[in-house]
């Protein structure tokens, strides 16, 4: 029986209407807008600024290093694992060289292949001030990262050595920050990183779309990435700056991001009752004071001891809201170099006893701090808190304050730029050892040639550091940087507070986030329930 | 005189007025370039120390400084930096080495927006309210209307930002939080409500603060205007009050309208806390910025391209007045 015109035409209506909507919904974008807590957009030309965020938002999206960071797991620290290079090693008859062994079968997202040439292109982009792609603010970003290097050769077309100029065991760690970009898209804007800037080229797990300066890069999914692992579970990344923490929950709360850094621990409750998840997490963080080893109170380390035995971590935590964790020494807990150092138990008594044994009673100290800054977390309602605990136990304290660009042209300089402050309060990264750990308790890194703004000084923390630097096994290494945390915390080489717990809230669309116990994150395991306002 | 012959005059005069005070504008922008340069310089901090990461060497930094002409004095510095922006080169921001002009014009252009949005809104409803409320100075009426005048001086303009968007955007869900525009600036259109929306909230918070200061002047101005012998006259003559109304508003005007200009030329500065709360990326949020990483190209560009526009806004402002009002000319 043949189907009547209407029921034919109504029928096929509804097809061509169910169709439509159906091609509509398979190719509907999924976004994840991420709210950053940087006041401009990350560099996206190869070597990022704004600190880790940079870094963690663009960095790792758009590039690869030669040694990436696992960020793949919650329950351990982040470790190194293989990125661009396969393998890496130190060779046994000249321990100044490093072998890396690069992968094949790489192309950056111009097509432009990856391999020994690139490799050494973007080693000379950071170092050689003569060659044409050398870039002034990169080169500033990663330089305390490459200025050990002598040379880089092409041993084949996939195999580079990395000469130092003494032996360096950990200098691996410095390629796990080293972004690698086309050498053919930057050939192709004539070395002009403006022009490079609209049409940018990595091999990471994102490609470059679009952006808008200090509004908003749009990245999106790289289907071809090497690590099929890694290729993103949604289509676009949008990263936008909103350095204001009360502005990136509202923003979560009306819809207009699904991601956003650091919410402020007052903002936790509102978040979590409109269904946002909040996640923490210990990260290799530290916030401290670095102490004056050369002049006034804590030259003595009865005052350093008493100090440590002044601080109410639990309270400090409590007023956190808890997004943070007492702090006993330089690393967190669960990095393999924390070992097994001595702790400072709140004991005010105690604190009081030993200023009264050293000579210091009622003890006048002053503390350098910041108004905010990076990584500071609250720095001026956390200082206030401190202080209170600290003149509790016989300290008499006077805080400093000043702006975080002082704050840290004060403690690149070394204590001789404020002679007259006997602590300073920067928190750090101590995700390598080398820059978050070595540089600052040894002699060689005394400020300004490093780290080690009060130049703290000891003659077995100096032997063991250049022991680690000197030992290629990297469990006999462990070891060693152990012992050197166990001496420094015995010392009271700082005054130990907390370990920033990382928080970050997330739509309930979010699914899928892995926070790593790192500076670092890895935003492509998210998948987007729903459609984007 | 016949009507062409007054014109010319007319233009005679507004062209001498207008190059005299164009003239008189010379020093004045040498003047902000010498304070501009050198201020910036007086506060604490090392551009150097944003440039390279905490364990660089001192040689890496002498290095830089060395690359960014940062090593000379700074007379020398100065006199460069002059002949530059003279060819309109205000140089290259340290932190993301474009240039400074683009990056200063597009904050500009984003201010503009809801600075202009602002003191239109604020005009308008002021120049209402504070007609209404100097003409009936004294009287519960006025009394209502200078509290509303109080208020929009007094409310702290983030706090009532963060109230707004707390109830439009989080609770109610109707405005947008932050940012301009869902797809950026580049294509943001106040015709197209998809990006215009995003700007309602900041043009209200923003607009606060010189509705209440133009309301104040307009109500005294008003209140002057009838208190003259003239409008006894007007009255006495049989006028109608709303007759009378229109000759006091046309007299109140030009002091109005130079009010006006001057808290246009205040917020074409930029409001660093609304911009920072509502994440519009204007010459606030780049000024705040530039200070916190000491980026000095860029502090030294826009200080100068704002101070200009300061300049270039009372300017306008002063020959709108000439034009509006003879007795300006005739002084």
């Amino acid at each position: 029986m043949p189907i009547p015109i209407r029921k034919f035409l109504r029928a096929a209506g509804l097809a061509l209407l169910l169709g439509t909507t159906m091609t509509a919904a398979a190719h509907a974008e999924s976004v994840l807008r991420v709210a950053m807590t940087a006041g401009d957009i990350p560099d996206w030309t190869g070597q990022p600024d704004q600190g880790f965020e940079g870094l963690r938002f663009v960095g790792w999206s758009l590039h690869d290093s030669l040694i990436n960071w696992d960020l793949s797991r919650s329950d351990r620290e982040a470790v190194l694992k293989p990125g661009l290079a396969t393998r890496w090693y130190i060779d046994e008859a000249d321990k100044t060289k490093w072998i890396f062994e690069l992968r094949q079968g790489v192309k950056f997202h111009d097509g432009c292949p990856w391999n020994a040439d690139a490799a050494i292109w973007n080693i000379e982009r950071l170092t050689n001030d003569k060659a044409p792609q050398f870039h002034p603010l990169h080169f500033a970003r990663q330089r305390a990262r490459s200025n050990t290097i002598v040379k880089a050769e092409k041993i084949d077309d996939y195999k580079i050595a990395i000469q130092t100029k003494a032996p360096e065991a950990m200098f691996y760690y410095s390629m796990a920050y080293w972004m690698m970009i086309s050498k053919c898209a930057v050939e192709a804007a004539n070395y002009d990183y403006k022009v490079y800037a609209k049409a940018p080229a990595g091999t990471g797990p994102y490609k470059f779309d679009k952006v808008v300066p200090r509004e908003r890069l749009d990245l999106v999914k790289n289907a071809d990435y090497w690590d099929k692992d890694r290729i993103p579970k949604h289509d676009r990344l949008v990263l936008i700056p909103m350095p204001e923490a009360t502005t990136r929950a509202a923003a979560l709360l009306s819809g207009q991001v699904d991601f956003i850094e650091a919410p402020s621990p007052d903002t936790i409750p509102r978040l979590r009752d409109a269904g946002m998840t909040i996640v923490t997490l210990q990260y290799p963080h530290n916030w401290t004071y670095q102490l004056n080893f050369v002049k006034g109170p804590f030259k003595d380390a009865r005052v350093r001891h008493a100090a440590n035995y002044a601080i109410n971590r639990a309270e400090m935590v409590d007023m956190l809201g808890g997004v943070a964790m007492e702090g006993y020494g330089v690393f967190i807990p669960s990095q393999a170099f924390y070992g097994n150092p001595k702790k400072y138990t709140y004991d005010p008594k105690k604190a009081e006893a030993l200023l009264r044994e050293a000579g210091c009673y009622p003890c006048s100290i002053t503390i350098g701090i910041s108004t905010s800054g990076s990584g500071q977390m609250q720095p001026l309602p956390m200082n206030e808190l401190a202080k209170a605990q600290l003149e509790a136990a016989g300290f008499k304290v006077k805080l400093e304050v000043m702006d975080w660009n002082t704050l840290l042209e004060s403690f690149f300089r070394g204590w001789e730029k404020l002679p007259n402050v006997d602590a300073l309060n920067v928190s750090l990264q101590v995700g390598d050892p080398v820059s978050g750990f070595v540089k600052h308790f040894t002699t060689a890194n005394r400020g300004p040639v490093g780290l080690n703004w009060g130049w703290y000084e000891n003659k077995e923390v100096d032997r063991l550091a250049e022991e680690a630097q000197a030992t290629f096994d990297e469990a006999a290494r462990t070891k060693i940087l152990q012992r050197m945390h166990e001496i420094v915390v015995e010392d009271g080489g700082r005054v130990f507070i907390v370990h920033d717990l990382n928080p970050r809230a997330l739509s309930p669309r979010v699914k899928g986030f892995v926070q790593a116990q790192s500076w670092f994150q890895d935003l492509t395991p998210i998948t987007i329930a729903g459609p984007t306002n | 005189m016949t009507s062409s012959c007054w014109h010319a005059e007319f233009k005679k005069l507004m062209w001498a007025y207008a190059g005299r005070r164009i003239i008189y504008a010379v020093p004045i922008a040498i003047g902000v370039t010498v304070i501009c340069f050198g201020l910036v310089f007086l506060a604490p901090g090392d551009p150097m120390v944003n440039l390279l990461p905490p364990d660089a060497s001192p040689a890496d930094a002498a290095y830089l400084r060395k690359l960014y002409g940062f090593d000379q004095p700074v007379p020398v510095q100065y006199a460069k930096w002059l002949l530059r922006a003279v060819t309109g080169d205000l140089g290259t921001s340290l932190q993301t080495g474009r240039p400074v002009i683009s990056e200063v014009g597009r904050a500009l252009s984003n201010t503009i927006v809801i600075s202009l949005g602002a003191v239109l809104l604020a005009f308008s409803l002021a120049f209402v309210l504070g007609t209404l409320a100097g003409y009936y100075a004294g009287r519960p009426a006025d009394r209502a209307l200078t509290a509303v005048s109080v208020v929009g001086v007094s409310v702290p303009n983030y706090w009532l930002g963060m109230v707004l968007i707390i109830v439009f955007s989080v609770e109610l869900g109707v405005l947008p939080a932050t940012g301009m525009g869902s797809a950026g600036s580049d294509t943001f259109s106040l015709f197209n409500w998809e990006q215009a929306k995003y700007a309602i909230l900041p043009v209200i918070t923003l607009s606060m603060v010189p509705l209440g200061i133009i309301m104040r002047n307009t109500r005294a101005a008003i209140a002057e205007v009838l208190a003259n012998d003239f409008v006894q006259t007007l009255r006495a003559k049989g006028l109608p009050e709303t007759m009378v109304i229109r000759h006091a508003v046309r007299n109140a005007f030009p002091q109005v309208l130079a009010v006006m200009g001057l808290q246009f030329g205040y917020l074409v500065g930029g409001s660093i806390l609304i911009e920072t709360i509502f994440t519009w990326p204007g010459t606030g949020f780049l000024l705040s910025k530039a200070i916190l990483t000491r980026d000095i190209p860029v502090l030294q560009g826009a200080i100068l391209v704002l101070a200009m526009c300061f300049v270039a806004t009372n300017l306008a402002v002063d020959l709108l007045q000439t034009a509006i009002d003879p007795r300006i000319r005739r002084a």
